[in-house]
């Protein structure tokens, strides 16, 4: 597969910081893939999301968006479009004060018609399913809807690869699940290239790929199965784990032969009822 | 308590005054006030009032909602009245212990009370009908030819936007934070001016570290966006004019014409 972001060695130092957030990592992101990557606060993953679009330049080491390094000036627009950031707080990242106004707004920087304008929002909010709250107030919006609505504002940009940090942080329950599973439908119906950047273990059960960041480094990387069974090691960086896993460990601390790496709610009672079945032989 | 205020006070409609291009109502409202102040008579007075009254009538705005709108100006215009009544030279009509009111000063009071309403009522009717983000954007597109000048027509209205788009934000995070003070024993409503001045201190304080950890993170999101200023920007909703906004302008010359006209018969 085509890797879509290449980050190469890159250091990042914030100027009013005693030492680096990042320190030399190298990760390369393919096309279509769906990656999450996981941290405590002030692990640098944030600012690892920050990277990929050229808000931030990294100190040092190189950035690539579709061969196009974040570095130079001219490649800014282009990488910035490419390349959809999603922030934790929907409240400011909304413009206008109307909710169609507001997912125009970045076609309507890239200069692209009117006309074209128009048939973009109405098909970004048709695929976040918001299409019925086009011309209502957002500050009058649910916080799940919000999100949606800054989704739909950086799909209106079409662009290849979109990055998510920490998007559900400030939601509830409801609309944690409402803005992942516009996600999930987003990368089924388009195949898009997905980074997830998140702290609750659960939204990475769906991933391809789980990168665990602490103190600026890469510590972990593989499929969620294999992340999620060094239950010890994810404990020692202050990260816990899923529910599943969770009641799984400690079956097995009980002397229980299971596995680990059943990770969904439905696989996880797959194992449980087997394990019933097996009791009652 | 905070949501009572109504700011940019519009009330959706779809009347012909709703669906006019919000340039036209700008240029309509200048050329209103210029025909006021051109008006020195009863006649030219009476013409452009019979247009105001018109067009009230066809924006289906309640003469109410205008007259609500007026009572904070009572004190203008009540202090214009008495300057105009009792300080006008010339033929007296009565009088009584100092006072001493003239026809002229009479008939002056009369024409500058209407000439205060009708420019009020004027503008009212401007921000009733026209959303405050229609107005951005007529504003934008009429002063476009100030930007040869430098001027910054597109950051001003783009601040402008923005602003109205986080006032309800402030609004409810303020009202929160006073909820907040309030439930740990802060008393914002007893006391003196001075007291209650003192009192929203700490109110104050973390709504503008708040505002302007917004004003951050927004100028974060508009970047990822790709917003690199008003240069290359297109609009999804381009302001079109239509033949009723073209009437529009032409009746308004035509009543500014009236009453120049009218001026000149002095009656």
């Amino acid at each position: 597969m085509d890797t879509v972001i290449s980050i190469e060695n890159v250091s990042y130092h914030y100027p009013d910081a005693a030492e680096n957030v990042l320190k030399n990592v190298s990760l390369a992101i393919p096309a279509g893939s769906f990656t999450a990557i996981l941290g405590h606060n002030g692990s640098g993953k944030s600012t690892l999301a920050k990277l990929c679009n050229a808000i931030l330049i990294p100190t040092e080491g190189r950035v690539t968006v579709n061969g196009l390094d974040t570095s130079l000036e001219d490649n800014l627009i282009p990488v910035r479009r490419t390349v959809g950031m999603v922030f934790q707080n929907p409240d400011n990242q909304i413009v206008a004060s109307v909710v169609e106004d507001d997912v125009a707004f970045a076609p309507e920087n890239l200069g692209v018609e009117s006309a074209e304008i128009r048939r973009r929002v109405d098909d970004a909010l048709r695929r976040v399913g918001m299409y019925e709250f086009r011309l209502h107030a957002p500050h009058l919006l649910s916080g799940g809807q919000k999100q949606r609505i800054a989704i739909a504002g950086v799909l209106a940009m079409q662009p290849k690869i979109l990055v998510l940090d920490e998007p559900t942080a400030m939601l509830d329950p409801l609309g944690r699940k409402e803005v992942l599973s516009t996600v999930e439908e987003l990368r089924a119906e388009t195949g898009m290239t997905v980074l997830l950047i998140t702290h609750h273990m659960d939204e990475c059960i769906g991933a391809d790929r789980v990168i665990v960041v602490s103190d600026g480094q890469l510590v972990m990387d593989g499929a969620p199965g294999e992340v999620f069974s060094r239950v010890e090691e994810l404990r020692a960086l202050g990260l816990d784990v899923p529910d599943t896993t969770e009641t799984l460990y400690e079956l097995r601390k009980a002397g229980l032969d299971l596995p680990l790496d059943a990770l969904t709610i439905d696989a996880c009672a797959d194992v449980l009822a087997g394990l019933f079945t097996k009791s009652a032989e | 308590m905070l949501k009572d205020i109504t700011l940019g006070q519009y009330f959706p409609g779809d009347t012909l005054v709703h669906r006019l291009d919000p340039r036209t109502k700008l240029i309509s409202v200048v050329l209103d006030f210029i025909a006021l102040f051109t008006a020195n008579n009863w006649l030219s007075t009476a013409v452009v009032a019979l247009t105001l009254i018109l067009a009230v009538a066809l924006s289906r705005i309640k003469p109410r909602a205008l007259l609500k709108g007026m009572k904070p100006l009572m004190f203008i215009v009540v202090f214009t009245a008495v300057l105009n009544l009792f300080y006008t030279e010339g033929h007296v009509i009565a009088q009584f212990w100092i006072f001493r009111i003239t026809s002229e000063g009479l008939r002056r009071t009369i024409l500058m009370v209407l000439r205060i309403f009708l420019l009020v009522s004027c503008t009212f009717l401007l921000t009733y009908t026209t959303s405050p983000l229609q107005l951005t954007d007529g504003l934008e597109q009429l002063l476009r030819p100030l930007k040869k000048l430098r001027f910054p027509v597109h950051e001003l209205a783009m601040m402008m936007s923005i602003a109205l788009r986080f006032i309800p934000t402030l609004i409810e995070e303020t009202d929160k934070i006073m909820s907040a003070q309030k439930a740990r024993g802060a008393d914002f409503e007893t006391g003196g001016l001075m007291r209650r001045a003192r009192a929203l201190l700490p109110v104050l304080v973390p709504l503008f570290v708040s505002a302007l950890r917004r004003a951050d993170e927004l100028a974060t999101a508009m970047e990822c966006r790709c917003y690199h200023g008003g240069e290359g920007r297109t609009r999804m909703k381009t302001l079109q004019m239509h033949t009723a906004d073209h009437l529009t302008l032409l009746f308004w010359i035509g009543v500014l014409c009236c009453v120049i006209v009218l001026k000149r018969f002095g009656l």
